[in-house]
């Protein structure tokens, strides 16, 4: 179209001086729109029609789940799949091996990754910029790199099967991508803050719990809120470290079901989809009471790296 | 400051620095017993044959050798852990792109369709492939129904040799497509200032110049982080594959990735020595990977310095 007339600036002429050419253009814009919503909305079906399937699934019976052609909607509901997920498995005792795991894991890496991030903004030391460096590189070390000789490790404390490989770390340091999330927030907090209180005899530790922390409320939240994911959905650490049925995670207990005997009467495939819903449900529902954090966190970190 | 005596100075500073490594404690000994230790104890391990419980027993590159000509499952795992990666890679960041610019796009209800598009994301891997695997099962999966009424007979996924990792890629784009990397670059394209694009557009350039001379070179240093943490994900992919094929790797080793070599060896043979040795190539690898790519950035990369 711009082609023809290469010289002149066309977006403005064919406004101003054409109208059949403006009449065709709105045209072109209302098709444009259409092809636009018809992408996103295909593509948001193809994202979410599984989650549909999977509430869907969860509510059927053994004879309905099997059927086909399926059911878009089961015709007559089983609701007994739920409390069979708790009734086949120690599904409880799962949940809180995972809510132990993750409380204690979200705390240490809350703590440590905002004293860390403290000590990066606040003071000046020699090889600081080396070391920060160091945070930053370690976010692309691979977790296979270091695992056997971290299982070695936990091996010789006697941690095997127990929950402290999964929470100990936490407190050292909480991860770069922690680290480098709250030291971004911590340096916007203007300095002039800490030296009033520097001057009114403030220790370091004061300052940091009594200043910068409570003006980090957004950056912690965000914070949490990744590291509640991290913690509830992993599935590595658990499968390396705990091998009793006793400490299973939710993730790991999940798997439970698979290798489960049914009976005829019990839905395998609906149970299998009500227990994962059940997994799934709390990072869900997270989602939509915090979504600007999640943004906020993921934007921080891919932007400014 | 400049006031201050040079000796009173340094001991302030001295001080300030003390402080400061006392702050960033908890990462040094971290970084040291959890990363750096790990690092040289597994260079050591990859040196012997150690099998848990025993001693290690000093094997020299012995195990490297094995790894390269003696062991017939590890170049055919790097030849599927290529195909995966570089399949998942592209396919993955041009589909996250182009969500984030409809994204980008004049729409109504875009929190909506964010929402809905990161949904999977945020799904725990087990779930997920649970989910998956009832969907792509061969008789009585969802997709295959759907194919069928369209007149197209389906595969059988992840039961089929050739069509195991194909649909591992599509377990994976599914839960990461509409994931961080969409938000990175939705940030990114929302960072393109407007009066560009419409300069651009003045001078008669159409959407694709316009899109790939103004739109690519200025959100180039998110593609290139989006690429790099993408890459070494990919190239470490384990637990989709693990969880989602029986027996994992599965069927008769179509999905056994280079990660579940590494992973059997460790915690199924308790091959110490070989599986370290395994991580060691896979950390040589990843650091040559990386390097590369920010080298080769240097050509493609646009950094606006204001």
């Amino acid at each position: 179209m711009a082609t023809t007339q290469p010289s002149v600036r066309p977006v403005a002429a064919a406004k101003s001086t054409a109208p059949a050419k403006a009449g065709s253009q709105r045209t072109n814009r209302l098709w444009q729109q259409i092809a636009l919503y018809t992408f996103a909305i295909l593509t948001a079906l193809a994202f979410s029609l599984p989650f549909f399937w999977t509430v869907s699934s969860s509510l059927k019976t053994a004879a309905e789940i099997r059927q086909i052609p399926p059911t878009f909607w089961p015709h007559e509901y089983r609701w007994a799949n739920y409390p069979d997920v708790f009734r086949l498995a120690p599904f409880a005792l799962f949940i809180w091996n995972t809510v132990i795991i993750t409380a204690l894991a979200m705390i240490g890496q809350i703590i440590s990754a905002a004293a860390v991030a403290f000590g990066f903004t606040r003071f000046r030391f020699p090889g600081r910029e080396m070391l920060f460096f160091l945070v930053l590189s370690t976010m692309m070390l691979p977790w296979q790199v270091t695992i056997v000789p971290q299982f070695l490790l936990f091996r010789y404390l006697n941690w095997l099967n127990t929950f402290m490989p999964l929470i100990v770390p936490s407190f050292f340091g909480g991860g770069a991508f922690f680290i480098f999330l709250l030291r971004q927030f911590f340096m916007t907090i203007p300095r002039d803050l800490d030296e009033a209180a520097k001057l009114d005899g403030a220790s370091s530790v004061r300052i940091f719990w009594s200043i910068i922390l409570p003006l980090s409320g957004p950056a912690i939240a965000t914070v949490a809120i990744f590291s509640f994911l991290q913690h509830w959905n992993e599935f590595i650490g658990p499968l390396i470290f705990l091998n009793t049925e006793d400490k299973y995670t939710l993730s790991i207990g999940l798997r439970y079901f698979l290798s489960n005997p049914f009976e005829s009467d019990e839905p395998r495939e609906a149970i299998l989809m009500a227990a994962s819903l059940i997994v799934a449900a709390p990072s869900l529902i997270l989602f939509f009471v915090a979504q600007k954090y999640f943004v906020r966190g993921i934007v921080t970190t891919g932007l400014k790296g | 400051m400049m006031s201050k005596s040079l000796n009173f100075g340094s001991r302030l500073q001295r001080r300030e620095a003390l402080e400061g490594y006392l702050w960033i404690s908890p990462w040094l000994i971290g970084f040291l017993v959890f990363s750096l230790g790990p690092i040289i104890a597994s260079f050591y391990l990859s040196l012997t044959k150690y099998k848990i419980g025993g001693t290690p027993q000093w094997l020299g590159l012995e195990n490297y050798e094995t790894a390269f000509s003696n062991d017939p499952l590890f170049w055919p795992s790097i030849g599927r852990t290529f195909y995966f990666a570089i399949a998942s890679v592209v396919l993955g960041v041009v589909f996250s792109l182009l969500a984030a610019m409809l994204l980008n796009q004049n729409i109504k209800g875009k929190t909506i369709f964010r929402a809905l598009y990161y949904l999977p994301s945020l799904t725990p891997v087990v779930a997920l492939t649970i989910l998956w695997q009832w969907l792509l099962s061969p008789q009585q999966g969802l997709v295959n129904y759907l194919l069928g009424m369209a007149g197209i007979p389906g595969p059988g996924w992840l039961t089929d040799r050739s069509w195991a990792i194909p649909s591992i890629i599509l377990i994976t784009l599914w839960s990461t497509v509409g994931g961080g990397r969409m938000i990175i670059f939705l940030a990114g394209l929302q960072g393109v200032p407007k009066e560009l694009q419409e300069a651009a557009e003045m001078d008669g350039a159409n959407g694709w110049q316009r899109f790939w001379n103004v739109t690519i070179p200025l959100i180039s240093p998110v593609i290139l982080f989006n690429l790099i943490l993408g890459v070494i994900g990919a190239f470490s992919t384990f637990s989709v594959a693990y969880l989602a094929t029986s027996p994992p790797g599965g069927p008769s080793y179509a999905t056994w990735f280079y990660m579940l070599h590494l992973y059997a060896n460790a915690f199924n043979f308790f091959q110490m020595g070989y599986a370290s040795a395994l991580a060691w190539i896979f950390f040589i690898f990843i650091f040559i990977l990386s390097y590369l790519q920010i080298k080769l950035s240097d050509r493609w990369v646009y950094y606006e310095f204001s």
